[in-house]
Parts: C-alpha cells; sequence; structure tokens
C-alpha cells in the first residue's frame, strides 16, 4: 500500500486502530481494576464527587480470597479443566480419524458424509438441548460430569473433522503411496507417515476445541445441579448471585481467574489458534 | 497389496487387521466413533426433540401426544411473537456491524508495522474469553446505579439523568447488540485478514496503474476477491447469533418484562424454568425451518460465488 504524510497515517490507520483496541480490551481492564477494588469504593453512585473509577489506591485480595473460602471455585476450575481436556481428546480422536477417512479414502456415501458432517457442524446446542437433558436423565447421566464429556463432542467432533479434512487434503498423495510400497499396512501408512505430517492441524483443532468447551454454557447450565459439579460458567452465574443482588467483587475475580486458563492456552499457541481459526471458514 | 483382501472372501475368513486394508472397511472403522457419539447425541435427540414437542409433557408428567397443538400455542403467543422479531433484528443488526466493522479493522491490520503480532494476538481476547465472563464485566459496565459509561458520559457533559440501560426495553436490546459486536468483530477481523492477505498486491498495483482510485480499488478487487470468505464467515456468525443464549441469559435473561427474549432464552424459560418441557422443545424447534433456509440459501449462494 502506498504510504501518504505522517498525518494521514495517523488519522486513517492509527488513530481507528488504537480506538478499535481500546474499546476491544477495555472490558477486561474493568474487570481487573474491579477484582482488586475494595467493596467500599465499588459501590460509589457513578456521579458521586471524588469518584476515581479507573484506578484504585486500595487494591485488595477480599474478593479473590472469597471465591476461594465461600465459594467451591478451586472445585469449578478443576471440573472445567477435566471435562474441556477429556471432551477435547475424544474429539480430536474421532475427528482425526473421521477426517481421515474423508478426506484420503474413497468409498461409497464419502461426499454425502462429508455433507452430513458439515450440517452437524452448524446445528447449534440450543436446538437440542431440552430433549438431550432427558436423555442425559435416561441414560443416568444427569449431574455427573460425564453428561459434559460425552456431549461437548457432538459439536466438537464435526468441526475437527472439518479442520483436519482441510489438513489431510493437503498432504500430497505420494507421500503415502511410497510407503504403502515399502510394505507398509493402510493403518500404519496413516499412523506413522500422514498423521504425524498432520501434527499442525492437531494442535489447531486440539486448541480451539479447548477453548470451545471452556465457553460452553447452556449444557452445563441444564445437565448439571449440584454445585459441586459445575463449571466456571456456571457455578460463577449461579452461586454468585443471590436473587437480585451480585457480588460484584467476587463476580469479576471469578470471571477473571476463569478466563485465566484459556487466556494462557491461547497464548502459548495463538499462531496455530489463528490458523485454525481461518482453516475453519476455508469451504 | 489391496488385492489380497478382495480375493480372500469366500476362501476363508479374513483376518481383521487384513480387511482393515480394503478402503472401504478401514473408513468404516474410522468413522465408527463419530457416528456413533453424533448418532446418540444429536440425531436421536434431534428425534426426540419432535416427538417431544408434539406431546404435552411437563416435569414429572409423561403427558400425552396432541398433534400440533403446542405450535399452534407459540404462534398466538404475543411474547413468541416479540421473540421471532427480537431474533431477526439482533441476527440482522449484529451481523451488519460485525462485518462492517471487522472489514474495516482487517484493512487496518493488513499493513506492515511494529507491534502488529502482539495486537493481533490481543484483539481475539473477546473472542476467545468464556462469553459469560466476559458478559458479565459488560453487565456491571452497564450496571443502572454505578455504571461507568454512564459516569464517562456524564463527565463529558454529554448526559445530567443517568441511563437505565437494562431496565427499558429498547436500550436493553441495544445493550446486547453492542456486546454481540464487540465478542463478534475479532473472529471477523482476523478470518477476513487472512482472506485480505491472500489477495496478490500486484493486483492492487495494476489497477493504481490504471488510474483506479483507493475506494474503486476496495469495491472492484478486493471486495470481489474476498466474497468467499466473507459468506462462510457469515454463515457461521448468522447460525450463532441465531441461536444465541449466553448474553441475553446473563445481561436481562430475557427482560425487562419479557421484551429481549431470543429462540433459546424463551425456550429456556418455558422449558426448563416452568418445566413446560414440550412447549419448549417446540420452541427450540421452531428455531430449525429458519436456521435450515439461512443454510440452504448461504450454500447456494457460496457455490455460485465459487463456480464463478
Amino acid at each position: 500500500m502506498i504510504e501518504g504524510a505522517t498525518w494521514r497515517r495517523w488519522v486513517f490507520y492509527n488513530i481507528p486502530l488504537i480506538l478499535f483496541v481500546f474499546v476491544l480490551l477495555f472490558p477486561f481492564y474493568w474487570m481487573i481494576i474491579t477484582t482488586f477494588r475494595p467493596d467500599g469504593e465499588l459501590y460509589k453512585p457513578w456521579n458521586s464527587v471524588n469518584y476515581m473509577p479507573f484506578w484504585t489506591n486500595n487494591p485488595t485480595f477480599e474478593h479473590i480470597l472469597y471465591l476461594f473460602e465461600e465459594t467451591s471455585f478451586a472445585r469449578w476450575m478443576f471440573n472445567t479443566m477435566f471435562i474441556a481436556l477429556v471432551s477435547t481428546l475424544i474429539s480430536l480422536f474421532c475427528g482425526v480419524l473421521a477426517g481421515y477417512a474423508l478426506a484420503r479414502l474413497n468409498f461409497p456415501y464419502a461426499g454425502g458424509l462429508g455433507t452430513a458432517i458439515f450440517i452437524t457442524y452448524l446445528v447449534p446446542q440450543t436446538l437440542l438441548f431440552i430433549p438431550l437433558a432427558e436423555i442425559i436423565r435416561n441414560f443416568q447421566l444427569g449431574d455427573t460430569p460425564w453428561a459434559l464429556i460425552l456431549t461437548y463432542p457432538t459439536f466438537l467432533i464435526p468441526f475437527c473433522t472439518w479442520l483436519m479434512m482441510g489438513y489431510f487434503k493437503a498432504i500430497p498423495k505420494e507421500l503415502e503411496e511410497c510407503a504403502r510400497i515399502d510394505g507398509a499396512s493402510r493403518w500404519k501408512a496413516m499412523v506413522y507417515i500422514i498423521i504425524p505430517v498432520a501434527v499442525p492441524g492437531i494442535l489447531s483443532s486440539g486448541i480451539i476445541a479447548f477453548t470451545l468447551s471452556w465457553n460452553e454454557f447452556i449444557y452445563a447450565l441444564v445437565f448439571l445441579s449440584s454445585p459441586d459439579q459445575k463449571t466456571v460458567p456456571v457455578g460463577v452465574t449461579s452461586e454468585l448471585i443471590r436473587g437480585d443482588v451480585f457480588f460484584w467483587g467476587p463476580l469479576m475475580a471469578g470471571a477473571l481467574l476463569g478466563s485465566i486458563p484459556v487466556a494462557i492456552v491461547y497464548s502459548f499457541f495463538v499462531e496455530h489458534y489463528v490458523s485454525g481459526l481461518t482453516g475453519s471458514v476455508k469451504g | 497389496m489391496a488385492v489380497t483382501a478382495v480375493s480372500g472372501v469366500g476362501a476363508r475368513p479374513v483376518p481383521r487387521l487384513r480387511r482393515l486394508e480394503d478402503e472401504r472397511w478401514l473408513a468404516m472403522a474410522l468413522l465408527l466413533p463419530t457416528a456413533v457419539l453424533l448418532g446418540l447425541f444429536i440425531a436421536y435427540p434431534f428425534f426426540e426433540g419432535v416427538l417431544l414437542s408434539l406431546k404435552s409433557t411437563r416435569v414429572g408428567q409423561p403427558g400425552e401426544f396432541i398433534g400440533l397443538k403446542n405450535f399452534e400455542k407459540i404462534w398466538n403467543d404475543s411474547i413468541f411473537r416479540t421473540t421471532v422479531w427480537n431474533t431477526f433484528w439482533y441476527t440482522g443488526v449484529t451481523t451488519v456491524f460485525k462485518l462492517a466493522l471487522g472489514l474495516w479493522l482487517a484493512i487496518l491490520l493488513n499493513r506492515h508495522f511494529r507491534g502488529k503480532a502482539l495486537i493481533r494476538a490481543f484483539i481475539l481476547l473477546p473472542f476467545i474469553i468464556p462469553t459469560v465472563l466476559s458478559t458479565f464485566a459488560w453487565k456491571w459496565m452497564f450496571d443502572p446505579t454505578f455504571s461507568v459509561i454512564n459516569w464517562t458520559l456524564f463527565q463529558l457533559g454529554i448526559i445530567t439523568q443517568r441511563i437505565n440501560w437494562l431496565g427499558d426495553p429498547d436500550l436493553a436490546m441495544t445493550s446486547i447488540i453492542i456486546i454481540n459486536i464487540w465478542r463478534g468483530v475479532p473472529f471477523f477481523a482476523i478470518t477476513l485478514l487472512a482472506g485480505l492477505q491472500t489477495i496478490s498486491p500486484e493486483l492492487h498495483e495494476a489497477a493504481a496503474i490504471d488510474g483506479a482510485r483507493p475506494w474503486q480499488r476496495f469495491w472492484h478487487v478486493t471486495w470481489p476477491l474476498l466474497m468467499p470468505v466473507t459468506l462462510v464467515v457469515v454463515l457461521f456468525s448468522v447460525i450463532q447469533t441465531f441461536a444465541d443464549f449466553q448474553l441475553v441469559y446473563v445481561m436481562t435473561g430475557g427482560g425487562p418484562a419479557n421484551a429481549t427474549h431470543l429462540f433459546a432464552t424463551y425456550a429456556y424459560q418455558l422449558g426448563i424454568g416452568t418445566g413446560l418441557l414440550s412447549e419448549g422443545a417446540a420452541i427450540s424447534l421452531a428455531m430449525f425451518p429458519f436456521l435450515f433456509i439461512i443454510v440452504v440459501v448461504q450454500l447456494l449462494y457460496i457455490r455460485r460465488v465459487e463456480t464463478r
């Protein structure tokens, strides 16, 4: 792009970009500042004098301590982590195998099955949660982590499969044929030759699947009931609001701490995340 | 080698591993786990959901077959009509803004400058942080008494009275729309940026040499080439937004006075909140024809654009 004078660059590029970044990140700043602000400062009316909303001189850990002492927050973190990890592993296992079959094997109805996977990719969780709740109850899975571990793959597998198909299609056929000529079985060629080449794709799908299951809400809200079984988003919603009273300090502390695992995983694998995201919209 | 599996048929039973040499058997084995999970937790619940919507089941009452009465009932329900209107309004407005702002942000990022990787990593945060958690931050920012937004507007001299963001039906809907746009823009920006990067700069240079103004270059070069990616991004976003639940559940719970319900929140309120399982299932399923039409129209359009 042909760059103009400095002032034009500021007006047309830098200032809009700074505004975008500010608006996109401000709620997180607000989360952090609320977490460390004492209650006395939090509940000051918005038009009172000497109100200093963007900073605090009396940082406190009382809200974080409240979370760990008065609620089962640590337990929710563990539940969410466990459910997200196991459902991600299940979905990766299924998605890699199915993606390989759909992208690299010739068999009847391959095209139809590919379309079916794409359609399930587009089924939102909110379409099926009521009948699914009944089914979970009939299977005696209600209020256990397995209710979520087994249902999260329904939206993760189609996604992983779709993404892996893209990666598998990009690997040249010759690679597999060489191995087959050297005497490897189809199974061995897949496990030892093709899947190792597709590791970046597996990482991408895994990270996105992990963030998606950490984000899931409606199934966790409907399928779990006892406080000790809940995930972070549901626990924060149901245990830190009593009637009309919002415990804003602990709420924001919970939101902040609950976001940290996802943020850490994301920060280590930004490039994989982005390539997965952009790969997922390639038709 | 692949022949052995075929010629073995009839002579003697084929060993299991040998059978995997046949592409059809291998494909079937590889697809089995996926088929079982999706069958059990998507196809079966869908079937059950249709049955449930035709009965009069409540919590603790199996109910009986009543045909289309539930659908008749929701059709005449004024809250349901508001819900349908809300869902379309919410989806339409947010999609237009997410596309426009996302494209703008993508164009801003499609240059070389210092700290680009860092900025790109940071702007995706609204999209990766769990929606419920970031929505709580917004709810706190929109709090009627302690709103930081009101404080800022007051300090700037724009308002003298507080704005009750979530207490007024129209303002509540606007607040929800703002948050959805905030969460969706990064997704649009990053995916459209990837699309922009596949467009060769030479095309722009050629157009510039032919005398095209920047706006003309965008409209006649960038936009048509970006179309296939844009359509898929819009498809995903429209479906997610149409079926949204978390944001409205946290911000308003469908209130004030049932004015901000979407399909999913109203289905939740009736099905889980009040225990009218069949009516809830009917409302959820009422989404299906709309989603189906959206998907079919978009897929046809994508195919037309791609084969052009």
